[in-house]
């Protein structure tokens, strides 16, 4: 490997790590002031934001989002929690206030069925586009393949290569 | 020497034809028909981030906002009713509530349209100073220092403005600083149309 193929490979394997550096220590957002007491909760509060988007900064959550919005959202999803709510009930209380937008997952509905469905539907057209192709590509193969000459016409076929002279 | 004999006779049979591949204009078709899509919505279409309120329909939210000022009350579920009511959202480190702040006091002052400020998620002191330069348009200021309140109302973006109808409903929210054109085209219709509307006896919400 010459050495600038060595530097490239470095590099593309650091971004590689940069990836999951992230999930080993991260930089949180949430607050010390924010987390409860009951790590029960606290759990809770966790995965529930992780799944609740920042409508500020919309393509975060409010897990990740240093945003004063995404804080005042943590501390309602830890309110509710402490009033006993439960993980789903949280969710609607949001969904009441804001829309299913402030969901990360969209929910599975008649709007957005396609939203769900749509990367399988194309990866079945696409499969059956390169198997509908495939069969073509065969057929076409099979009526271009020449036939066999029989004995007889390979023999005059070699007459007439090996004869210089003889006019058609 | 060798003759060609392909160049003494022509073919004896024409060149079977090939029928025309349909299947490969597929891809360019879905192509063009996703960049008539995106261009259409980057073109003509309302910015994707704004989102249209989840309370349009329902009535006010119930919770009671305290005063701002010592001599203007806040307001609560039971002050909407009657007419059409503005709820505007603004906060004195709001760069676009300072600029929107004309038009809301023209709403107020010469379109005679009822205005309630929501003071969210600042000082108290600011918020003062704020009205004194700028003017108070409002009729009533709630006041949410930590903007728990807001977010019953899904307040995401500042400012933001809620058109209240006589009946107490949250009827239309638009987000980001008014214009002009705004007031024109979203706000002044719907108002009018709410006025002329049938009026309920009594207040709602109480």
């Amino acid at each position: 490997m010459s050495a600038v193929h060595r530097i490239l490979v470095l590099c593309v394997f650091l971004t590689l790590l940069g990836g999951p550096i992230n999930e080993i220590s991260p930089a949180l957002a949430i607050q010390p002031d924010e987390v409860l007491e009951d790590p029960v909760l606290e759990a809770r509060a966790r995965t529930l934001s992780k799944d609740i988007r920042c409508l500020v900064c919309q393509n975060q959550s409010i897990d990740d989002s240093n945003a004063d919005l995404a804080r005042d959202l943590r501390l309602v999803v830890r309110e509710r929690l402490v009033a006993g709510d439960s993980d789903d009930a949280v969710k609607a209380f949001l969904v009441e206030r804001y829309g299913s937008y402030v969901l990360l997952t969209p929910p599975f509905t008649a709007g957005t069925v396609l939203l769900w469905t749509g990367p399988f539907l194309l990866a079945l057209v696409g499969g059956l586009s390169i198997l509908l192709w495939y069969r073509r590509q065969s057929r076409v193969v099979t009526e271009n393949t020449p036939v066999q000459l029989s004995k007889k016409e390979q023999d005059r076929l070699a007459a007439l290569l090996s004869d210089p002279g003889h006019k058609k | 020497m060798v003759s060609n004999h392909a160049s003494d006779t022509p073919p004896q049979k024409e060149m079977r034809k090939r029928p025309f591949p349909w299947l490969a204009l597929l891809p360019l078709l879905a192509f063009l028909t996703l960049m008539g899509g995106m261009g259409y919505q980057l073109l003509f279409g309302t910015d994707p981030r704004l989102l249209p309120s989840a309370l349009i329909g329902d009535p006010v939210p119930e919770i009671a906002l305290p005063p701002l000022k010592s001599d203007k009350p806040g307001f609560g579920p039971g002050n909407f009713g009657n007419e059409p009511i503005l709820v505007n959202v603004f906060a004195s480190w709001c760069v676009p509530c300072r600029a929107e702040h004309p038009l809301i006091t023209k709403l107020a002052q010469d379109d005679g349209v009822l205005v309630y400020g929501l003071n969210s998620k600042d000082k108290r002191q600011a918020a003062l100073d704020w009205l004194s330069e700028l003017g108070d348009p409002y009729t009533r200021i709630g006041f949410d220092p930590d903007g728990r309140a807001s977010i019953e109302w899904g307040v995401y973006g500042y400012p933001e403005t809620f058109l209240i109808s006589p009946k107490g409903e949250v009827v239309y929210k638009f987000v980001g600083p008014i214009t002009p054109r705004i007031i024109e085209d979203e706000f002044m219709p719907r108002i009018e149309a709410l006025r002329e509307g049938p009026v309920p006896s009594g207040a709602v919400g109480s």
